[in-house]
């Protein structure tokens, strides 16, 4: 009798216990969609709602504001700017930093431990400051105010991420691989083309992907360097005191929107590259 | 081509590119904060430290980072152990709370200015509950308590993933033998976590705190977006020297500033929580 009830008694903390547990799995998903929630709701409704009282929690569909958002002056050419300096960042993250990954996975050389310690430290600076003093190294150069100049800066902000990504993903594929094609033929460089890349490639992609993303969402080096090209961001930061709600929402909602296809597209590696870097 | 030489060449392009774009600047940084025109001068930092704001600015930054950082550690640790144990839907979890992670701190705080905005939803729910007769204008100087609970709350719904990420991989990391063998002597999940868990966690532990402890410090346009001039950070007071006031030297100044606090702390945290050597995993 009192042995059942022990065991019935284990078995309610344990349904409650899990319940508790899968509530607040819940409550914390709630956590992190509902503000994103009610941003689209914003976005996707007139004008005069947005800057009404009280607010529907059901969206009505009116795509007034993303209107008035498009043909607000300038807002669709830093929409324009912001992809070009991500796609520069893109190319130029992963051009530069692969190679490097490439290295740190392949090859024990002296001066390695310290390369990495290097990729890693800058990562420890707020490195958006640095744009305040090649604001001045630009305008000498007469890449101030350019797409080419920003990419550069948050280039250096991508390359941490692009060099660890890479150094995971190299790390993962079998020195074997390579080995064999040289056997059959194949040079360092052919067998990289031929065997390595085709695997890689998804990986790199996440990786660039990644290099975007940081770029996109770059504010503060991006509205120092930038002032008839203003990037999103930056064209959005500077706004903030004048602009009405509706394009302020929009504005936001249109600034996460990559962010939620992005880091869906990249989930699989986010943790392979935390976990490498930290052995 | 030389196979000794080979890895040199490789890590070339990126030896070089941080060369130019972050040590120079760095040294650039310095130099204009030192100089006013003629020689070396500590006038930059006397400008700054001598304005009435800046010690209003420094606690504002300090006081939002002491007071994100640890609710953010704490529910990182909560949810990396939540998403441990989960056989059902774990990508489906992660993926969700790892959205934040992609949002930029100016969308953070746009998302955020639709709750706390007059009209907002904020008010709509109070408003609803009978709380409130008519909306209150939340994101005021008289209500700063409410402007920094704003800024906090944005701060750890948008930067928690990142600390999250990072503890996910660690404890990913961690053999399961070690818990397996603890269960076997009869320790509780909790004792399992203190005695496992974050002793293990460790170095990823580290990676999270500086990486967030650094970006608690450049906080920038989430406070832009929210408080405006009502709550001045470090940052922001950076950029409207450089700005409004046209004064790069003081901007560099303040630049100069915001690094040694950031790597201060930096040496802090890998100080306290260094790993002895045979220790690792």
């Amino acid at each position: 009798m009192t042995d059942a009830a022990t065991i019935d008694a284990g078995a309610d903390t344990r349904r409650t216990g899990r319940y508790l547990y899968v509530a607040s799995v819940v409550l914390l998903c709630a956590w992190v969609i509902v503000p994103i929630y009610f941003l689209l709701i914003n976005t996707l409704s007139s004008p005069e709602t947005v800057n009404s009282f009280p607010k529907p929690f059901l969206p009505e569909f009116d795509l007034a504001s993303l209107t008035f958002f498009a043909n607000f002056a300038g807002m669709l050419t830093a929409l324009k700017n912001s992809i070009i300096v991500a796609a520069l960042t893109m190319i130029m993250s992963i051009a530069v930093g692969a190679p490097a990954g490439y290295a740190l996975s392949r090859f024990d050389f002296r001066g390695k431990e310290l390369f990495r310690l290097l990729i890693l430290l800058t990562r420890a600076f707020p490195l958006p400051l640095l744009a305040l003093p090649l604001a001045v190294m630009f305008i000498r150069t007469g890449l101030d105010d350019t797409a080419f100049g920003l990419a550069l800066v948050h280039t250096t902000l991508a390359i941490p991420f692009a060099v660890l990504i890479t150094y995971s993903l190299f790390s993962g594929i079998p020195l074997e691989l390579e080995e064999a094609a040289w056997t059959l033929g194949c040079t360092r460089f052919t067998a990289f083309t031929k065997v390595v890349l085709p695997l890689i490639l998804p990986g790199i992609t996440a990786s660039a992907i990644f290099a975007f993303v940081i770029s996109w969402n770059e504010v503060f080096a991006a509205a120092v360097l930038t002032i008839e090209n203003r990037t999103l961001t930056a064209f959005l930061l500077q706004n903030l005191d004048t602009s009405p709600l509706h394009l302020k929402f929009a504005g936001g909602f249109i600034l996460v929107v990559p962010a939620l296809i992005f880091i869906f597209a990249v989930r699989k590696y986010l943790f392979a590259m935390w976990g490498i870097a930290n052995r | 081509m030389s196979p000794r030489l080979l890895p040199y060449i490789l890590i070339l392009p990126v030896t070089l590119f941080l060369s130019v774009f972050f040590l120079y600047p760095f040294v650039l940084v310095s130099q204009q904060a030192f100089t006013t025109g003629a020689g070396f001068t500590l006038e930059n930092f006397d400008e700054i430290v001598s304005y009435w704001k800046f010690p209003i600015t420094i606690r504002n930054t300090l006081l939002l980072a002491a007071a994100v950082v640890p609710i953010q550690l704490a529910l990182a640790l909560l949810m990396a152990t939540m998403v441990n144990r989960m056989q059902k839907g774990r990508d489906l979890v992660l993926y969700i709370w790892t959205i934040p992670l992609g949002i930029s701190d100016l969308a953070a705080g746009l998302t955020w200015l639709a709750i706390f905005e007059q009209s907002g939803f904020l008010n709509t729910m109070m408003g609803g509950l009978g709380i409130v007769e008519k909306p209150v204008n939340l994101l005021t100087f008289q209500n700063p308590g409410i402007v920094f609970l704003a800024i906090a709350l944005a701060e750890i719904w948008r930067a928690t993933a990142i600390m999250l990420v990072i503890l996910v991989a660690g404890i990913g990391l961690i053999p399961k033998e070690y818990y397996e063998a603890a269960e076997v002597f009869g320790a509780s999940p909790w004792k399992r976590f203190l005695r496992i868990t974050l002793p293990l966690l460790r170095p990823s532990l580290q990676t999270a705190l500086v990486l967030r402890v650094i970006l608690a410090f450049e906080i920038f346009a989430v406070v832009q977006a929210l408080g405006g001039t009502l709550f001045p950070v470090l940052m922001g007071e950076t950029y409207a020297y450089q700005f409004d006031l046209l004064n790069s030297g003081a901007a560099s100044a303040m630049a100069l500033i915001i690094l040694v606090i950031s790597i201060g702390f930096t040496l802090i945290i890998l100080r306290a929580l260094r790993v002895p050597k045979g220790a690792q995993i």
